[in-house]
C-alpha cells in the first residue's frame, strides 16, 4: 500500500554494514587469526591452523548467527509490542516473557536443592535450562493470554503483563532469599546473557522457531499498519482485531521467549532498535520498518558483541551490559539531534 | 409498499438504543425510524447526553442494538461481515490517531485497505482512487505532509478523504467540526454537502452546529428526550421541533433566521 518511497540507498547501505560488521565479528576474538585465514575458513578452504578452522567453524561463526537472530529477533518482536499497544516504552518483555523464562531458570537453579542434592546435578545442564526457560515464559505467556482475552482494551493486556512480570520478579526474590551464594552465582550468570553457547544443533532449533515467528510477523504486516491509525478506525476497515492481536503476540512470543531461553533475557535491544530505526528512516509503515529493523538489530547485536569479546584478550564481557552502554547512547544521540521522536 | 428501495442506503425500523450490562438492558431511545437515501446529506443533532453517540455506534454496529432493526442497502446490519461492512461503511472518529507519523498520502491509502492484498499493495485502481480523494478534498498539496504537521481543519480534510478512499456508499462522521474555528466548521460542512452531491455517497454526521446544518444539509435527525425526528430542516422549523431540544430557560430558536439566541 504505502509505496510512496522505496529506500533503495538506505537499505543497501545496511545491508552491506550487515556483511561488513558480520565479518568483524567473526575475525576478533581471544585468538587473533589473520584475516586471510578468516575469509579462507569462510568459504571452505583449508586454512594455515587447523584449530583456527575449528574456532571459527565451531565457535564464531555459530554466534555469530545467532548475535543475528538475537538482534533481529528482539528488534521485531519490540516493534510489533510498540505498535500493537500504541506506546513507545513498550518491548517484547511486556508481556511477562523474560520474568516467566527467568522464574523457570531461577526454580531449575535454585530449587534444585529443594529436590534433593543427587537431583541437582541431574536437573542444571544446558538443556533443562533452555526447557526452563521455555516452559516460565509459555506459562506466563499463556497465563496472560488467557486474561487478556476477557478484557477488551489492549491498553489492560499491557498492564496484566506487567503484574504478571512483578509477581514472578517477587516469586524469585523469595527463592534468592533461601538460595546459596553458587546457585546465585549460576542465576546471576544466565541473567548477564551469553550468545556464544550454541552449537549448531541448538542453534537449528532456535533458527526454525524463530521462522515461524518472522512468517507470522510478516502476514500480519497489513494489519499493523491499520493499527497505526487505532484499533477502532482499524476495526470500521474491516480488521478482525481479537485475531491480528492474538497472532501478533503469538509471534512475539516465538521470537522473544525462545531468544531468551537460548541466549538468556538480553536487555534493551527489543526496546531501542524500533526507536533507533524509525528515527533513521523516519516512517511507521511496517512494510518499510520491518525489514529494516531486522537488518539494523543484527548490526547493532554483532557490534555489541564485538566489543563485548574485548578484542585480543581472554575476558568476555556480560553481553546484557553492553547492549545497554552501547545502544542508550545511541538513542539519546539520535533523539537528540532529530528533536523530535518518531512513533 | 416495497420493502426493497435501490434508493435508500440506510434504514432503520422501531431501533431501540441503549447499553446492556448485567442482563439489564438500558434503554435510551427507541422507536428510531430513519431512512436515509443516496446522496442526501444529514445531520444528527440533539443535547448532550442525549443518544447521538449511542446512535452512531449502534449504526456503525460497534455496539449492540436493543431491539428492531437496521438495514444497510437493504441488508440486515448483522447479516454483514467486517470485511463486508468495510465495504459499504466507513467512519470519521473523534479520538486520535495513534500514530501521527504517517505521510498524508499514506493515511489516505490505508482507506484501501479493505480491497488490497495480503500485505496491503496498492493497485493502479487503488491509487487512482487515492488521488482522487486526495482532489475531492482539496488536499493534494498536503500529499507528502507527515500528519503531526498539520493543523485541525487541515487533518479533518485528511480524515474525511481517508473515508472517500474506503468508496463506500455511506459515510458517517462523529461531530467533525469540533475544535475548529467557525471559518473551517462551515468549509467541512460545505465539503460534505460537496461531496454529497458529486459523488452520490450518503453521509451522516452528527454536530452541535445547528444553524450551519440547518443551512447546508438535505434532511436532519434530532433527537430530544421524547422521541426521534427526521425531516427536512425548513420542514422541523415549522414544525417548531427545535425549540424541544434544549431546556427553555436560557435560549431561544428565532425561526426567522433559523439559529438559536441567547434570552434577553
Amino acid at each position: 500500500m504505502l509505496d510512496s518511497k522505496t529506500y533503495k540507498t538506505p537499505f543497501l547501505i545496511l545491508v552491506i554494514l550487515l556483511i561488513i560488521c558480520f565479518f568483524i565479528n567473526i575475525s576478533l576474538g581471544s585468538v587473533f587469526i589473520p584475516t586471510k585465514d578468516v575469509f579462507n575458513s569462510l568459504i571452505g578452504n583449508a586454512t594455515d591452523n587447523q584449530s583456527w578452522e575449528y574456532i571459527i567453524q565451531d565457535y564464531r561463526l555459530p554466534k555469530a548467527f545467532t548475535a543475528i537472530i538475537v538482534g533481529s529477533g528482539l528488534g521485531i518482536s519490540g516493534l510489533l509490542m510498540q505498535t500493537l499497544f500504541r506506546n513507545p516504552l513498550a518491548g517484547p518483555f511486556v508481556l511477562g516473557i523474560t520474568s516467566g523464562a527467568s522464574l523457570g531458570v531461577a526454580l531449575v537453579i535454585m530449587g534444585a536443592s529443594m529436590f534433593g542434592g543427587v537431583m541437582a546435578g541431574i536437573l542444571i545442564s544446558k538443556w533443562s535450562i533452555v526447557i526452563a526457560a521455555s516452559l516460565g515464559s509459555f506459562l506466563v505467556l499463556f497465563t496472560v493470554l488467557i486474561v487478556s482475552t476477557k478484557v477488551r482494551d489492549t491498553m489492560a493486556i499491557l498492564i496484566i503483563g506487567l503484574m504478571f512480570g512483578s509477581i514472578t520478579a517477587a516469586m524469585i526474590n523469595v527463592l534468592t532469599y533461601f538460595s546459596s551464594a553458587e546457585e546465585l552465582q549460576q542465576f546471576i550468570f544466565w541473567r548477564f546473557g551469553s550468545l556464544g553457547n550454541l552449537s549448531w544443533n541448538e542453534l537449528l532449533i532456535l533458527f526454525i522457531i524463530y521462522l515461524i515467528g518472522i512468517c507470522i510477523c510478516l502476514g500480519s504486516i497489513k494489519s499493523l499498519n491499520t493499527l497505526l491509525l487505532g484499533e477502532n478506525y482499524a476495526k470500521s476497515l474491516g480488521l478482525n482485531i481479537k485475531k491480528s492481536r492474538l497472532l501478533i503476540i503469538i509471534s512475539t512470543s516465538l521470537l522473544a521467549g525462545t531468544i531468551t531461553a537460548f541466549a538468556g533475557p538480553i536487555a534493551f535491544i527489543g526496546l531501542a532498535i524500533p526507536h533507533m530505526t524509525r528515527q533513521i528512516f523516519s516512517t511507521s509503515n511496517h512494510k518499510i520498518l520491518l525489514p529494516a529493523v531486522f537488518i539494523f538489530g543484527a548490526i547493532i547485536m554483532l557490534i555489541c558483541d564485538s566489543i563485548a569479546q574485548l578484542p585480543s584478550s581472554d575476558y568476555t564481557l556480560p553481553i546484557n551490559a553492553i547492549t545497554s552502554l552501547v545502544g542508550a547512547p545511541v538513542v539519546i544521540w539520535l533523539l537528540v539531534r532529530k528533536r523530535k521522536m518518531m512513533f | 409498499m416495497s420493502n426493497v428501495n435501490p434508493n435508500i442506503v440506510l434504514k432503520t425500523k422501531d431501533l431501540s438504543i441503549g447499553y446492556i450490562s448485567r442482563k439489564k438492558s438500558i434503554v435510551i431511545t427507541s422507536h428510531i425510524n430513519i431512512k436515509l437515501k443516496k446522496g442526501e446529506l444529514v445531520g444528527l443533532i440533539g443535547a448532550n447526553g442525549i443518544g447521538k453517540s449511542t446512535l452512531l455506534r449502534t449504526l456503525t454496529n460497534v455496539q449492540p442494538k436493543l431491539h428492531g432493526s437496521i438495514s444497510v442497502n437493504n441488508k440486515p446490519l448483522e447479516d454483514y461481515s467486517n470485511i463486508e461492512l468495510a465495504k459499504v461503511l466507513s467512519l470519521v472518529l473523534t479520538e486520535p490517531l495513534a500514530s501521527k507519523n504517517l505521510t498524508v498520502f499514506e493515511l489516505v491509502a490505508l482507506g484501501r485497505q479493505p480491497y488490497t492484498n495480503w500485505v496491503g499493495n496498492l493497485s493502479k485502481e487503488d491509487l487512482f482512487i487515492v488521488n482522487k480523494a486526495l482532489e475531492q478534498t482539496n488536499i493534494i498539496d498536503l500529499k507528502t505532509k507527515k500528519c503531526f504537521e498539520l493543523s485541525d481543519g487541515q487533518l479533518q480534510k485528511v480524515m474525511i478523504a481517508r473515508a472517500l478512499a474506503q468508496d463506500t456508499d455511506l459515510i458517517i462522521l462523529d461531530e467533525p467540526t469540533t475544535h475548529l474555528d467557525m471559518y473551517h466548521k462551515a468549509y467541512i460542512l460545505k465539503l460534505l454537502q460537496k461531496l454529497a452531491k458529486e459523488t452520490n455517497k450518503t453521509i451522516l454526521f452528527s454536530s452541535h452546529e445547528i444553524d450551519l446544518a440547518i443551512q447546508l444539509c438535505d434532511k436532519l435527525i434530532v433527537m430530544t428526550k421524547d422521541k426521534v425526528v427526521s425531516d427536512k430542516p425548513c420542514n422541523l422549523i415549522e414544525k417548531g421541533t427545535f425549540n424541544t431540544l434544549f431546556p427553555k430557560d436560557l435560549i431561544e430558536f428565532d425561526e426567522t433566521t433559523g439559529s438559536f439566541r441567547v434570552k434577553k
